[in-house]
């Protein structure tokens, strides 16, 4: 689950000019299995939150709680096996070029330590899910962005994850993709991970309904 | 976190091979690699020559026998002369290991540098010269001077332990630069090594943010590059530890004339020409290198890791 407890964020600078926080004592739950939107305008503050949840960076006020693991006091190490709980599909997809989409996807099994025979069974199954079993060596450059959108939602969930985010996943894809990962997100959503999407999508937004968390200004209004 | 089974070979998930280069950081490593067998040769040459110089300097001693034909004291009558009795003492004196009356070619060779070629034309009164070698080189030599001097009065007792002192310290300043220069060597190839380490993290910054995102620990991240650098400073000394052996064997011709055969077993009896301490010290430079190379990129890589949250 995740919980939030005033939590406010400013980005650090060099020299002395005083930033303006980017978040404001935000404060909210979201259960275990929960689903929500985080909607806003742009610049609201959507992707400084949905850092906040994947580890990337760390609150400069209030409380956070990722998971039931205060994330004030954690050490290094238990973020880290935090983080491989956490599912993130990226909004620039944030794909290794060097590596080819069936590498890309396993990656986080490799880290996780799993065998490699259960890899290549899982990962080859989750390409095929996500319609690229016959992309498995293509290296991401040579992806279609909606391509390689499904490459980076595969790398997200392949390893099951107990806290999913996504920062406008279904950005580069057609309306059947697009609903096919909704449905995907909400299967998870019941089996018991938490999902937070970001999107721009009200369409999306009003044909799965779900709580929202609406952004302004850095700043929670519902 | 577990290591995987049957992981990939050649699974680059950093992208290593674009960032710690397999060129410039071997050659660089080999190149401290040769000066480090340098400075290593030269300490075990030092260490030998000061042990060399310290057994055999010690043990020697000259006397010098005045009239050395004329009768000795207390024997007028049986016709031996003042050097015969020095020598029969000599002889009979357990810690003598041998005595030997310098040749009258021997002694013009001592006297050129100041008397000039054909000294014996001079006709002066030159005494006996013996060389004589202790068993025990720290023996007193007050008793055998009394003895002597008693058989042939103003025979001179000469020890050579103060020039073997003199040759000493040398032997020891020279081991003591090669030491210091073994150490710059290695604070140089920690730097090199750190510094290309450095250059690597930079280059695959945002691979390197990409997998600690996934859940990669400090330690998965730092143990792929301190094995890279680790094989790479490996190969590197390897090269530079072979390519030293040629200037060594070199070396070891050219110096051969002033080496003795009885010099300490730990430089004695060459094989291929280099002694064998160094045979042993040499294959240590490589695995010295990789021990260098995985350190200190373990530690370079996890103070940059801090940065990450």
């Amino acid at each position: 689950m995740v919980r939030f407890e005033q939590v406010g964020l400013t980005y650090s600078t060099q020299g002395h000019r005083s930033v303006a926080p980017v978040l404001h004592d935000l404060s909210f739950s979201v259960p275990e299995g929960g689903f929500r939107w985080l909607v806003g305008a742009s610049g609201a503050g959507k992707t400084s939150l949905l850092r906040l949840m994947y580890l990337a960076i760390r609150p400069t006020m209030g409380r956070l709680s990722l998971l039931d693991v205060d994330i004030g006091s954690a050490r290094r190490h238990q973020l880290a096996s935090l983080r491989r709980r956490i599912g993130v599909v990226y909004q620039d997809f944030r794909l290794l070029p060097h590596l080819s989409a069936f590498d890309n996807v396993a990656l986080p099994l490799r880290i996780a330590g799993r065998s490699e025979g259960q890899i290549r069974a899982d990962v080859a199954e989750m390409l095929r899910w996500v319609g690229l079993a016959g992309k498995l060596e293509s290296p991401p450059e040579t992806l279609s962005g909606g391509e390689q959108q499904r490459v980076a939602i595969a790398r997200a969930v392949i390893a099951r994850p107990r806290l999913l985010v996504a920062d406008e996943p279904t950005g580069n894809l057609d309306e059947v993709q697009a609903e096919r990962l909704l449905r995907l997100l909400q299967e998870l959503s019941r089996l018991g991970t938490t999902v937070i999407v970001a999107t721009h999508n009200q369409g999306l937004v009003s044909r799965h309904d779900a709580p929202s968390l609406r952004l302004d200004h850095g700043r929670l209004v519902s | 976190m577990a290591r995987s089974r049957l992981r990939p070979r050649g699974f680059d998930d950093l992208g290593l091979q674009r960032a710690l280069s397999d060129r410039l950081l071997p050659f660089l490593v080999a190149a401290m690699a040769f000066l480090a067998a340098l400075a290593l040769a030269g300490f075990l040459a030092a260490a030998g020559l000061a042990d060399r110089w310290q057994h055999g300097a010690e043990a020697a001693v000259t006397i010098q026998v005045p009239a050395p034909a004329a009768p000795a004291s207390g024997t007028e009558g049986t016709g031996a002369t003042r050097l015969a009795r020095v020598l029969a003492l000599l002889h009979e004196d357990p810690a003598i290991g041998a005595a030997r009356v310098l040749s009258a070619a021997e002694l013009d060779a001592l006297l050129r540098p100041w008397l000039g070629a054909g000294s014996r034309r001079l006709a002066l009164p030159l005494p006996a010269v013996i060389a004589v070698r202790l068993m025990q080189p720290s023996a007193s030599l007050d008793r055998l001077s009394r003895v002597l001097e008693k058989a042939a009065p103003g025979t001179l007792v000469e020890s050579h332990s103060v020039w073997a002192g003199r040759l000493t310290a040398l032997a020891e300043s020279l081991q003591a630069s090669a030491a210091i220069a073994l150490l710059v060597v290695t604070a140089v190839a920690v730097a090199v090594v750190a510094v290309a380490t450095h250059s690597g993290l930079a280059t695959r910054r945002e691979a390197i943010e990409i997998v600690h995102g996934l859940g990669a620990t400090d330690r998965y991240i730092a143990a792929r590059f301190a094995a890279r650098a680790m094989r790479l400073a490996l190969l590197g000394a390897i090269a530079g530890a072979a390519s030293v052996l040629p200037v060594l064997l070199t070396l070891t011709t050219v110096a051969a004339p002033f080496g003795r055969l009885d010099a300490p077993a730990a430089l004695a009896i060459p094989i291929g020409g280099l002694p064998p301490l160094l045979w042993l010290s040499l294959p240590l430079l490589p695995l010295a290198a990789a021990v260098i190379g995985y350190l200190t990129a373990q530690v370079t890589v996890r103070r940059w890791l801090r940065r990450l949250p």
